[in-house]
């Protein structure tokens, strides 16, 4: 009877009757608290970074409000600390933890074809962790937040803040702590638990995606660890390693948190771009275009992502040297982004094209990343960058690769696996209503930001000259379409787990080893194991047929 | 107990051969991210070492070096024990062997663990704990007192780390090794503890010469 623990035996034969799907072969809230299914703890993690999401998010409809006129709405204080928290939780608490921790999560090991990932318990303490530094970022912000931006710079953190620094700096502690037990999982999974023929070159784009930015997570974040760590020690005992009157350097500080949050960008991007290299070739009927360019792409993003951090601080005080090595360095990171747009693009080329809601997403998160991309050069550029530094111009360009570019992947994600991780269709039109919402809105929403940035507003500032009020009226009256295309979702996908179509096991006529399986999954993934024959991404768009990893073909 | 039973692999792997590889890769992966976290703080002290030469140098010689030669020697030893006590895990199908060496190797630790505390106490003598109990002494200037920060933040962390390897291998002792779990057939989860016991023992390989040795002459 306890044969059955041994790894890949075939539990049913194909055809016999299934087992319950993971959703309900247990039904007891111990069994989800405690679960170690993978599919289960992305869920887990779902809950917790939604929340999450919406409370960054009501942090910035207030600041949205605020700049809606000059006046303003909120004391000066006060719209200090919306807007570090608004950057401390979507950072830490959404977009790094979003991508991985959901998809990753439920679709690394059943696209690679594994029945879990290797270390489950390690997976949930992860949650745990999560949680944890959840509860200290809301007590921070519950006993009236911090109010030194979400970068922390010294002395203004260590020395002059009188907000609740410590636990805000705590708490992104902890919570590197859960990043490094995913990245950890995903990397050990990936080398380890490949199904047979599983080869890294026939590895769909999104595990790729997931491996390079597990590796950024695992490299980047104890640097960020000891600096916070340090950060936490000093403002707790008043003197430091980053305290100029004992003869520390304030700049070490911003010098080791890019050194973090520079690759934490990639983190945030890496993922999507996994996600959108699933959803076009799907939609478009045809293979991607150079998948090993892809791969080698991403590789390289990844890897240069750790040379390029003092494009930071051009204006900070480091020499004009070492500028002009970051500049360039940041340059080079634009030809792996380039090769990877220009593959989206040519794998569009003569597809057979549907404008479903992700592939909706997936175009959006492709344009959008390109003007972030674009706008990133000009950044990058020493001395353009010394004169927008500081401005909404920075604003608007990372709000177009962090929330534009992965939000938009994320939705698209949702959307694109719904019917896999609930057994259920979501309605169509509404999704792609929501979409284009999205794609609208969040245009309206920032594009005046570069024209505000470019004319000389300062960002983190609660109020402005009457001059500029017509761009951020605009800007705030997209910030409430965006809210709309946000919340949508949460409605239309609600109502379809219980009165949606019921989904088969491959809706989307997909080629991934996650749609052999039946919407929802079995417990355990895979009711045999799937012996991998091909690379992803063989559709065909003349016959309009496609051939699983598998081998087998089939017709539309 | 039904030794078999507990010897099947996790469901997620095929054999206990490739559950063992990976555990160990696993400990392989997280200990690159723990390099770069005791990296950082090395490369933050010799930063500001290059940048007050003499003010660390004044201060270093502070430093109880016969606390920090015992404890390199204590705990060089510890790693030998506890690579013995997974030889004789790999051979031994009586765990006595392996048992012994890992109470050594506890012991070891734990004395470590004490020699440190002891030191702290002379530490605490000197006045050299920044803020509490801090007094600058001839030649340091305000550095020193960095020095000092540096320090109690690099031994403390140290000092944490391998109270977290003592409980692993306690761990080992009185729970997966009393029900049978490590024997010839199947001890990955001791080289694991193995491996992470070694890096914490390297940590202080660095820190040692960096801390006490350098500059002393």
């Amino acid at each position: 009877m306890s044969t059955t623990t041994f790894g890949r035996v075939p539990a049913v034969e194909p055809g016999a009757a299934t087992e319950p799907s993971y959703l309900t072969s247990e039904n007891t809230i111990v069994s989800w608290l405690f679960t170690r299914d993978h599919k289960r703890i992305a869920l887990l993690f779902f809950v917790s970074i939604t929340f999450f999401f919406f409370v960054g998010g009501g942090a910035a409809t207030l600041m949205r409000m605020n700049l809606a006129t000059p006046e303003g709405l909120l004391q000066p204080a006060l719209y200090n600390r919306m807007f570090t928290m608004h950057g401390i939780i979507m950072v830490w608490f959404f977009l790094i933890p979003s991508i991985p921790t959901t998809f990753g999560n439920f679709f690394i090991p059943m696209m690679i074809g594994a029945r879990d990932l290797a270390f489950p318990r390690v997976n949930l303490l992860s949650w745990y962790v999560f949680n944890l530094s959840g509860f200290v970022v809301l007590y921070a912000l519950i006993m009236g937040g911090a109010d030194t931006g979400w970068t922390f710079y010294t002395p203004l953190s260590t020395v002059y803040a009188n907000g609740y620094v410590f636990a805000a700096a705590m708490a992104v502690f902890i919570n590197g702590f859960s990043s490094i037990m995913t990245a950890l999982n995903f990397v050990v999974t990936i080398h380890r638990l490949r199904a047979p023929g599983m080869t890294w070159m026939r590895l769909p784009l999104f595990v790729w995606a997931i491996y390079a930015v597990s590796v950024v997570m695992l490299t980047a974040t104890p640097v960020l660890a000891m600096d916070t760590f340090l950060l936490a020690v000093e403002r707790f005992i008043g003197i430091g390693l980053f305290d100029p009157r004992h003869g520390g350097d304030p700049l070490l500080w911003q010098h080791m948190f890019w050194f973090y949050s520079h690759p934490a960008v990639y983190i945030m991007i890496l993922p999507a771009m996994g996600v959108a290299s699933e959803i076009i070739p799907c939609y478009a009927r045809r293979p991607v275009f150079g998948y090993a360019g892809m791969t080698i792409a991403l590789m390289s993003i990844a890897i240069l992502s750790f040379f390029v951090w003092a494009h930071h601080m051009f204006v900070a005080g480091i020499s004009i040297y070492s500028g002009i090595v970051f500049s360039l360095a940041t340059f080079f990171v634009a030809v792996p982004s380039a090769i990877k747009v220009f593959n989206w693009t040519v794998s569009l080329h003569k597809g057979r094209i549907t404008f479903d809601a992700p592939m909706l997403y997936a175009l959006g998160f492709v344009l959008l990343f390109t003007m972030g991309g674009v706008t990133g050069l000009m950044l990058a550029t020493l001395a353009v960058d010394v004169d927008v530094h500081g401005t909404y111009f920075v604003i608007a360009h990372f709000h177009y690769i962090m929330v534009g570019a992965t939000v938009s992947a994320f939705f698209g994600a949702l959307h694109y696996w719904w019917p896999k991780m609930t057994g259920r269709l979501y309605p169509e039109m509404w999704a792609r209503f929501a979409a284009i919402l999205t794609y609208v809105g969040f245009n309206l929403t920032f594009f005046p930001q570069f024209v505000l940035g470019y004319l000389g507003m300062p960002r983190r500032s609660y109020t402005y000259p009457a001059e500029w009020q017509s761009w951020n009226l605009l800007s705030s009256a997209g910030a409430s379409i965006l809210a709309v295309a946000y919340l949508l979702p949460l409605f239309y996908l609600g109502w379809s787990v219980f009165w949606g179509r019921k989904a088969g096991a491959n809706p989307w006529g997909a080629t991934g080893l996650e749609w052999l399986t039946p919407s929802p999954p079995p417990k355990h993934n895979f009711e045999r194991t799937p012996a991998v024959r091909l690379g992803p991404y063989s559709y065909d768009p003349e016959s309009d047929s496609f051939v699983t990893q598998e081998g087998t073909r089939h017709v539309r | 107990m039904s030794g078999s039973a507990r010897l099947a692999p996790e469901v997620q792997y095929a054999t206990l051969e490739q559950q063992g590889d990976t555990a160990q890769l696993g400990m392989w992966v997280f200990l690159v991210n723990e390099t770069i976290f005791f990296g950082a703080l090395i490369f933050a002290y010799f930063l500001y070492r290059m940048t007050y030469p003499h003010e660390f140098a004044a201060a270093a010689r502070d430093t109880v070096l016969w606390c920090g030669s015992l404890n390199f020697v204590l705990l060089l030893t510890s790693s030998l024990t506890m690579v013995l006590a997974i030889n004789a895990a790999a051979q031994d199908e009586n765990p006595r062997r392996m048992m012994i060496w890992l109470v050594v190797t506890v012991a070891l630790g734990s004395a470590f663990l004490v020699v440190k505390g002891y030191e702290y106490y002379l530490d605490y003598q000197d006045k050299v704990v920044p803020v509490v109990h801090f007094e600058s002494k001839p030649g340091e200037g305000s550095a020193g007192e960095l020095f000092w920060m540096f320090y109690w933040v690099g031994t403390g962390l140290h000092a944490v780390h391998l109270t977290v390897g003592i409980a692993l291998v306690l761990y080992m002792l009185l729970w997966r090794i009393r029900r049978g779990e490590i024997g010839p057939t199947y001890y990955a989860p001791l080289e694991v503890v193995g491996i992470y016991w070694s890096f914490v023992d390297t940590v202080w390989l660095f820190l040692f010469p960096s801390i006490y040795l350098l500059g002393r002459s």
